[in-house]
C-alpha cells in the first residue's frame, strides 16, 4: 500500500470517533467516514501534499454539511433504539454530553469536537472550516458557554473578561 | 512572565486551556484564576467537559475498523461486499394521529438515505393498493418509461428484469423526493403479490443494504454510485431479500451514466 493510502488508513478510528460525535447515529457516522474514503482514495493523483490528516477532517465535516443541508426540511423523529446495555452512571453521563452537543449549532459543533476531541491546533481548525482563527475562537467559545449550560440544565450567558 | 498588569483575555483562558497560549503568558492566566474563582470554575468545567468528551467517544478510535472502511473493499470496482453484511436496521417511530412525526428536539436526524426509504414506504403503501390507476406509464411502454424517467430524474432508470423470481413490470411513475424527483416502478406476480423500486439522488456514494420494516411492509435499501434504492414489499423479509438482490444484480449490468 502506498504511503498516502497508509496514512488515510491509519486515520480510520480518529475519523470514525469525530464523525460518531459530530452525526450521533452510528450508521450515518459510518456511512459519513465511507464517503470520505472513497473521496480521498479517489483524488490520490491531486493531493499534492500538505496534511492528509486535516485534509480528511476537511472532507468529512464539508459532507456533514451537505446532509445535514439535505435534511434541513425533513420531519424529526426519535429512534427506538439508544444507547446500550451498560452500567448506568456512566452511560447516563454520556448521554448527558451527547444532549449538549445536540443543542449547538454545526459550526460551534464542530470546532468544539476537533479542538478538545481531535485534539487539532487553533490554525488547523481554521484552515478546515475556511475562516480566520478569530472566528473559530469566537466558535469554540460560545460552544463552550452552550455545552456548560446544558450539563448545568440552565441558560447560557457569555462574559467578556476585559 | 510579561506585563501581569494587561488583564487576562476570554480568548486567553481558552487558548490557557487548549495549550495554545505563549509560555510566557500562562503564569499571567494563572495568576488571574487564583483571584478570579468565576473564570476558575468555567476553565475547570471546559476541563470536566474534555473528559466528558474522551469518556463518551475515545471508544470509538478504540474499537476494531469495521469491514466496510476497508480501504481494499473501497478501492475494488466490484461490489460483491454489499451482499457480505446485510444489517438489520429497524426503524419503530411513533405516529401521532395525523400528525405524523412526533419532533423531539434532542433527537438524532435520520440519515438521508433512511429518509427516503421512508418515503418510499409511504409510496409503496399509498400505490399498492390501487386496482385501476396503480402507475402512470404502463409497463408495455418499457423503453418509454425508462428514457422519461431517466430524463427527468437526471440518472440512468432501469426497469429491472424481475420475470427470474415471477415478476412483472405493471409500469411505473415520477414522484418527488427529498433531494429532488424519484422513479417509481411497480411489479406484480401472479399471486397479486406486488413490489416497488424506488430511486433517488443520494449523498452517500455507496453504502451497505439495508433492512427497514414498519407495520406490515418492509424494504431493503442502499446507495450505489450516488444512487438510493429502495425496493419495498410486504412483511416476508426472505422474499423481499431475493427480489432486492435480483434488482442490485440488474442495476449492475447497466451502464451509469456518470458512475
Amino acid at each position: 500500500m502506498s504511503a498516502f493510502r497508509q496514512s488515510v488508513e491509519a486515520m480510520i478510528p480518529a475519523l470514525r470517533r469525530y464523525a460518531r460525535a459530530l452525526a450521533r447515529d452510528a450508521d450515518v457516522a459510518d456511512d459519513l467516514v465511507q464517503d470520505t474514503l472513497v473521496r480521498a482514495l479517489r483524488s490520490e493523483r491531486l493531493f499534492i501534499g500538505g496534511d492528509v490528516r486535516s485534509w480528511l477532517y476537511t472532507i468529512l465535516t464539508n459532507l456533514n454539511k451537505n446532509r445535514r443541508r439535505s435534511l434541513a426540511r425533513r420531519p424529526q423523529f426519535m429512534p427506538l433504539l439508544e444507547g446500550n446495555p451498560d452500567a448506568s452512571g456512566t452511560e447516563a453521563e454520556g448521554r448527558d454530553i451527547e444532549r449538549a452537543l445536540a443543542t449547538l449549532v454545526e459550526e460551534q459543533r464542530a470546532v468544539l469536537l476537533l479542538v478538545m476531541l481531535e485534539g487539532l491546533s487553533y490554525r488547523e481548525v481554521a484552515d478546515i472550516q475556511g475562516v480566520p482563527i478569530g472566528t473559530v475562537m469566537s466558535r469554540l467559545a460560545r460552544a463552550r458557554a452552550h455545552v456548560k449550560a446544558a450539563l448545568e440544565g440552565v441558560r447560557p450567558s457569555l462574559r467578556r473578561v476585559k | 512572565m510579561t506585563d501581569p498588569k494587561i488583564p487576562v483575555t476570554e480568548d486567553e483562558l481558552h487558548a490557557y486551556v487548549d495549550n495554545e497560549l505563549p509560555g510566557e503568558r500562562r503564569g499571567d492566566v494563572e495568576a488571574w484564576l487564583a483571584t478570579h474563582p468565576e473564570d476558575a470554575e468555567r476553565v475547570q468545567a471546559w476541563r470536566t467537559m474534555a473528559e466528558a468528551l474522551h469518556a463518551r467517544y475515545d471508544a470509538v478510535a478504540n474499537e476494531p475498523v469495521p469491514r466496510r472502511l476497508d480501504l481494499e473493499r473501497l478501492m475494488q470496482p466490484a461490489r460483491k461486499w454489499l451482499y457480505g453484511a446485510i444489517a438489520a436496521s429497524v426503524l419503530s417511530f411513533v405516529a401521532g394521529s395525523g400528525a405524523g412525526w412526533i419532533a423531539h428536539g434532542a433527537a438524532a436526524k435520520p440519515s438521508l438515505l433512511q429518509s427516503f426509504t421512508l418515503e418510499a414506504l409511504d409510496a409503496h403503501r399509498l400505490y399498492v393498493v390501487e386496482v385501476r390507476h396503480p402507475v402512470e406509464v404502463p409497463g408495455s411502454e418499457r423503453v418509454h418509461l425508462q428514457q422519461w424517467l431517466t430524463k427527468r430524474c437526471g440518472w440512468d432508470v432501469r426497469a429491472p428484469e424481475l420475470g427470474a423470481t415471477g415478476l412483472k413490470l405493471v409500469g411505473g411513475r415520477l414522484l418527488p423526493g427529498p433531494t429532488g424527483p424519484a422513479s417509481f416502478l411497480m411489479y406484480e406476480g401472479p399471486s397479486g403479490e406486488r413490489f416497488t423500486v424506488y430511486t433517488a439522488k443520494a449523498s452517500a456514494e455507496a453504502t451497505q443494504m439495508r433492512y427497514l420494516a414498519k407495520d406490515n411492509v418492509g424494504a431493503m435499501f442502499w446507495a450505489d454510485r450516488g444512487v438510493g434504492y429502495v425496493v419495498s414489499g410486504g412483511s416476508d423479509r426472505e422474499r423481499l431479500t431475493q427480489v432486492a438482490r435480483l434488482v442490485y444484480e440488474q442495476s449492475d449490468k447497466s451502464d451509469m451514466s456518470g458512475g
